[in-house]
Parts: structure tokens; sequence; C-alpha cells
């Protein structure tokens, strides 16, 4: 592989996941304090709370993992390699 | 990379090395075959013993595969609803059964100690080429759904609320199964690579939690998968 290519991929591949961290770390914590909240108040619908939220953050887990899914293809299969 | 390689028990996560199958002039990633071979028949198996002899009052493993059932009955119905989730059940049991036995199996199963000429033993969802088969068996659910409901006036959909946003649900055809393939492969790559990092840095005890960890999002991902294939069969029917 050029190196110009692999250190820009490596550089990439960092930052493709650095930066598709930051939106759903953001957003996770808004929605488990709200869950945390929502059990607070109310103590006895906690299961359904509990459910609900690791759901959606299982979803907002999932926008990572597309960064994920980008850096390993930049670090395994590289379609610019050559 | 050899390292981990190298340590007995667990797995090192090999990128793009495979056990090639040649099938005619196909070349077929084997290790996910026996993998899913081997939880298919666990399912089977599983299935059989819970069904072969039916009483009214169930006991010890047909009590446990009823619960089982439960259990997926109820991810349709919350999505689908009481009315008509019958019909989509079994496909949706079956995407949270599979993709749940297949991520188990990866997880718990010690595959290193079973060596392949080349490639390892892993889940059959870390390869892209699973998870995109079942995201597109999931696209064709609920085509198949729409049509069956409402004939060609199915394509009514994508006129609305307005015509304007025409190409947006044609694109959102697409980015279904995307999302879907992609969801599934990168959180079970990732927790076998998160392990694998883990066990190059120390190779004892601090994996555990983040195996655990990966038992737990295999869990929760084939939750996601099934929830998402029936809700959007829902809206197919809607």
């Amino acid at each position: 592989m050029d190196t110009i290519i692999a250190a820009a991929s490596v550089i990439g591949a960092g930052l493709s996941v650095g930066l598709a961290a930051i939106g759903p770390g953001i957003g996770q914590g808004t929605a488990a304090g709200q869950a945390v909240e929502g059990i607070a108040r109310q103590p006895e619908v906690e299961n359904q709370i509990r459910g609900t939220l690791l759901l959606s953050l299982a979803f907002m887990e999932a926008l990572t993992i597309y960064g994920l899914v980008v850096a390993l293809a930049l670090l395994f299969a590289n379609p610019f390699a050559g | 990379m050899d390292f981990i390689n190298n340590s007995i028990l667990l797995a090192g996560v090999e990128i793009g090395t495979h056990y090639y199958w040649k099938v005619g002039e196909f070349e077929l990633h084997g290790q996910v075959f026996i993998v899913s071979w081997f939880v298919i028949s666990l399912l089977l198996v599983a299935s059989l013993l819970g069904a072969n002899d039916p009483k009214r009052i169930p006991a010890s493993w047909q009590n446990f595969m009823e619960s089982v059932v439960e259990f997926t009955k109820e991810i349709a119905v919350n999505q689908i609803g009481a009315k008509s989730y019958r019909t989509w059940l079994p496909f949706v049991s079956t995407m949270f059964l599979f993709i749940f036995g297949s991520n188990w199996a990866g997880a718990i199963i010690p595959w290193k100690l079973i060596v392949l000429p080349e490639g390892e033993l892993a889940a059959p969802t870390n390869d892209i080429n699973t998870t995109v088969a079942f995201a597109l068996l999931t696209s064709g659910m609920y085509f198949y759904a729409g049509f069956r409901k409402k004939g060609l006036g199915y394509f009514k959909r994508y006129i609305q609320p307005t015509p304007i946003l025409l190409p947006i649900n044609i694109l959102e055809d697409f980015t279904k199964p995307l999302s879907l393939s992609f969801r599934l492969f990168g959180n079970v790559l990732a927790d076998e690579l998160t392990i694998s990092v883990l066990v190059l840095l120390v190779p004892l005890f601090i994996p555990l939690p983040i195996m655990a960890l990966g038992i737990f999002a295999g869990s929760v991902q084939a939750l996601i998968f099934s929830t998402l294939a029936a809700a959007y069969i829902h809206e197919a029917l809607e």
C-alpha cells in the first residue's frame, strides 16, 4: 500500500470512530438521564422504561457502529489500496 | 495480531481471512456455514424436543420453549398488533432465534479449539454477507406483506403524504436493509474486536466484563433486528 494512502486511511479510521462517537454519546446521555428521571418519578414502570431505554440506546449505538464499519473498511478492505 | 491468534482458547479476530469452499465458480466462506449449521441444528433439536410430545400442562423443556415462543410473540404483537401478527410471527421469531443463537454461539463457545486451515470459526453474524442476507430477507418480507395486503395499491405509499417525498420514500427502501445489516455486522464484529484488543493488552480477567457485555449486546442486537423487521412489516401493512 502506498504510504500516503496508508497514513491517510489510519487517520481517517481513527477520526471516523471518534467523530461518530460524539453524537450518540450525547444522545445516550440525554436518554439515560431522562429514563432515570422517569424511574425516580414513577418507580412502578421501571421495567417498561428499562426496556425502551435499552432498545433506544442500541439504536443510538448503531450510529457509532456505522463509523466503526467505515473505519474497518478503511483498515482491512481499503478500496484505494490498489 | 499474531500474538492474539497464538493465544489459546481466545478467538483472535482474523478480518479478511476466510476458510474458502469452492462450489462451481463461487467461493463460499466455509466458517460461516459450519457455525450456521451448528446453530440451525441446535435450534432444530431444541424445538423438536419441545414439540415432540406436547402436553396440556407443559413441563420442563416444553415449558421453556413455550416461554421462548411467547417472548418472540410479544415482539411481533407489540410491533404489528394483535390482529395480524400471526402471519408474520414465524419470520420474526426465526430471525430473533437465529441471530440470537449465532451471536451467542460466537460469544460463548470456544471455537478456537477447532483449527481450520485458514480463517477461524466465529459468530456467523460477523460476516457481512450473512447480515446482508438477513436484511434483504427482511426487505423482501415487508414488500411481500405490503403486496399481500394491498396489491399494487402498495405503491401509493411512496407518494404519501405528498409526491415531493417520492425520492426520500424510495431511498428509504435502500437505507433500511443497509442500516439493518451494518448495525448487526458492526456490533458483533466490534465486540469481537474489542475483546481481542483487550486480550492483546491484558490476557487475563480484564476482558471478562467486556465478554459479558458482548453476550448482552448479542441478545439486544437480536431483539433489535427482529423488532425492526416487525416494525417494517407493520409499516407496510398500515
